[in-house]
C-alpha cells in the first residue's frame, strides 16, 4: 500500500513537472481515477521573518475567525465558584438595596412618599404571617450569607484554609449557617 | 486514510459539486466503534468539533461510541482510539501520556484536567462530554490557542535574576529550608487548566495574569536566590495583574498536578500587604 502510494505520488509529481514525458496511456493507467497534473497536491513549506509585533497582527487576524470555547455553561457546578458567584450577587443586592432605599428615603419628602419606619412597620403588620416570614427570609438570606462568607474570605486573606477539602467543608458550613440563621431571623425577629 | 484525504481533496478541487458529499462522509454524526465485541461495554462520548477550513459552520458536538473493553483506561486512550479507528479528522494535542507535558489539557465532564490523567468513568450509562479549555480561542476541535498565555508567562521573567556574583564564584547555594519553599511551586507544567477554569481569567485574560502565571510569579518571589523581588512585586502592584483574583479557588480545585495556585496568590497578596 505504502510502496504503491509512493510510486503514485512520484508519478504525479513527474507529470506535473514535465507532462510531455509521460504518455496519455501511462496517465490513464497509473493515475486513474485520482487526477492529472494540474491537481497534484503539493504542500509548500515556507518560512517568513517577522517581528514580534507583526506576529501579533497575525494572531489578532486569526482570532477574528476563531470561535471562543464555551465556559460558564459547560463548567461543572462546584462549591468554590458557585459560592463566589453568590457572594458577589448577594453583595450587589445588599449594596444596591441600600443605595436604592437610601436615595428613595432622601427624596421621599419631595414626592410625598411615606418611607419612615413607623409607616413601613404598620403596613408590614397588616400582611399575612406566611408572607411576612417569607419576605423576612428573602431579605435576611443575602445578609447572612454575605456575612458568613465574608469571614471565610478574611481567613483566606491570611493565606489559611486553602486545602481543597477545607474549602469544600467551609463552603457547606457557610451555606448551612446562612440558611439557618436567616430562618431564625425570619421566625423570631 | 491519508490516501483517502488526498483523493477527496482532489475531488473537491476538480468538481465542486461533490464537495458537500465528500465532507459529509468525513463528518458522520454518530460514529460507532468498528471493533465493538459481542459483550461490548459501550460508552458514548460527545466531543466539541470546529474546523477552521469551514469557518461558517458553527462549533458543534459530535458523538462517538467506544467499546470500553477494547479501550485503555484513560480519556486520552479513548481519544487516540477514536482518531485511529473511527475519525482521523478529530484533532487534539497530546505528547507524553503521563501528565508531565501538559499538552492534553481539556475540559472533561465539566472540569479542566489532563486527558492522560483522567480515567474514563466506567459507568456506561453516563455519557462523557469533552470540550476544549474554557474561554479560549479555538484553533481546531479541542486545540486552544495559548499564545497569549505563554506571552504572559514570558512577561513575569521566569528566571533567576541577579546583580551580585555568586559568593563562591561558581553557583548560588540555597539552604534545605529555602529549597523546601519551592515545593508545590516548581512542579507546575503550565498546562493552563487552572487559568482557564478561573472565571476572573475568562473575563479579564488580556490583563489579568491568571493562576498559573501567578503561581510562577510566586515561585520566583519565594526563591531565596532571586535578587529582584521588589521589581517583581512592583510589576504586580496594579489593579489588573494580580488583584483580579477574587479567591474563587477553581484553580486549586482543578489542578491535575495537585498544586495550589490559590494559596500561592494569597501568599503574594500577603507579602505585598505587609
Amino acid at each position: 500500500m505504502l510502496a504503491q502510494r509512493a510510486t503514485q505520488q512520484s508519478l504525479r509529481r513527474l507529470a506535473a513537472g514535465q507532462p510531455a514525458m509521460i504518455s496519455q496511456f501511462v496517465m490513464k493507467r497509473a493515475l486513474a481515477p485520482a487526477a492529472v497534473g494540474a491537481f497534484v497536491q503539493t504542500r509548500p513549506v515556507a518560512t517568513q521573518k517577522m517581528t514580534a509585533e507583526s506576529s501579533y497582527d497575525i494572531l489578532a487576524a486569526q482570532r477574528k475567525n476563531r470561535p471562543t470555547s464555551p465556559h460558564l455553561s459547560i463548567y461543572r457546578p462546584q462549591i468554590p465558584w458557585i459560592l463566589s458567584m453568590t457572594h458577589r450577587i448577594t453583595g450587589a443586592i445588599l449594596s444596591g438595596g441600600f443605595y436604592i432605599f437610601g436615595s428613595a428615603y432622601l427624596v421621599a419628602p419631595l414626592f410625598g412618599w411615606h418611607l419612615d419606619s413607623a409607616t413601613i412597620a404598620a403596613a408590614f403588620a397588616s400582611w399575612p404571617v406566611l408572607l411576612k416570614v417569607a419576605t423576612k427570609f428573602t431579605l435576611a438570606l443575602p445578609f447572612t450569607f454575605h456575612g458568613f462568607n465574608g469571614i471565610r474570605h478574611l481567613v483566606w486573606d491570611m493565606a489559611k484554609a486553602f486545602k481543597n477539602q477545607t474549602v469544600i467543608k467551609s463552603g457547606w458550613t457557610v451555606v448551612g449557617l446562612a440558611v439557618s440563621s436567616a430562618l431564625a431571623l425570619a421566625a423570631f425577629f | 486514510m491519508a490516501a483517502l484525504r488526498t483523493t477527496s481533496r482532489l475531488f473537491a478541487a476538480s468538481r465542486p459539486v461533490f464537495r458537500t458529499q465528500v465532507r459529509t462522509m468525513a463528518t458522520v454524526n454518530a460514529a460507532q466503534d468498528p471493533a465493538a465485541g459481542p459483550d461490548a461495554k459501550t460508552k458514548t462520548f460527545h466531543i466539541y468539533r470546529w474546523n477552521p477550513d469551514q469557518p461558517s459552520t458553527k462549533p458543534h458536538m459530535q458523538t462517538y461510541t467506544l467499546d470500553l473493553n477494547k479501550t485503555g483506561p484513560m480519556m486520552l486512550d479513548a481519544l487516540i482510539r477514536i482518531k485511529n479507528e473511527i475519525d482521523p479528522t478529530l484533532t487534539f494535542r497530546r505528547s507524553c501520556r503521563e501528565g508531565i507535558c501538559g499538552s492534553c489539557a481539556m475540559n472533561i465532564d465539566g472540569v479542566n484536567t489532563l486527558a492522560c490523567l483522567c480515567r474514563i468513568p466506567t459507568d456506561t450509562k453516563q455519557e462523557s462530554k469533552i470540550y476544549p479549555l474554557p474561554h479560549t480561542y479555538i484553533v481546531k476541535d479541542v486545540v486552544p490557542d495559548l499564545t497569549h498565555f505563554y506571552q504572559q508567562y514570558k512577561s513575569i521573567k521566569p528566571y533567576l535574576q541577579h546583580s551580585t556574583p555568586a559568593p563562591n564564584g561558581k553557583e548560588y547555594l540555597q539552604s534545605k529550608e529555602d529549597r523546601r519553599k519551592l515545593d508545590g511551586l516548581y512542579e507546575c507544567i503550565l498546562c493552563a487548566c487552572c487559568s482557564t477554569s478561573c472565571p476572573s481569567y475568562w473575563w479579564n485574560s488580556e490583563e489579568y495574569l491568571g493562576p498559573a502565571i501567578l503561581l510562577q510569579s510566586y515561585r520566583w518571589l519565594a526563591d531565596s536566590r532571586d535578587e529582584k523581588k521588589e521589581e517583581r512585586k512592583h510589576a504586580l502592584d496594579n489593579s489588573m495583574s494580580m488583584y483580579r483574583c477574587h479567591t474563587i479557588l477553581n484553580c486549586s480545585r482543578t489542578c491535575p498536578k495537585g498544586l495550589n495556585p490559590g494559596l500561592a496568590i494569597a501568599e503574594i497578596k500577603k507579602e505585598m500587604a505587609f
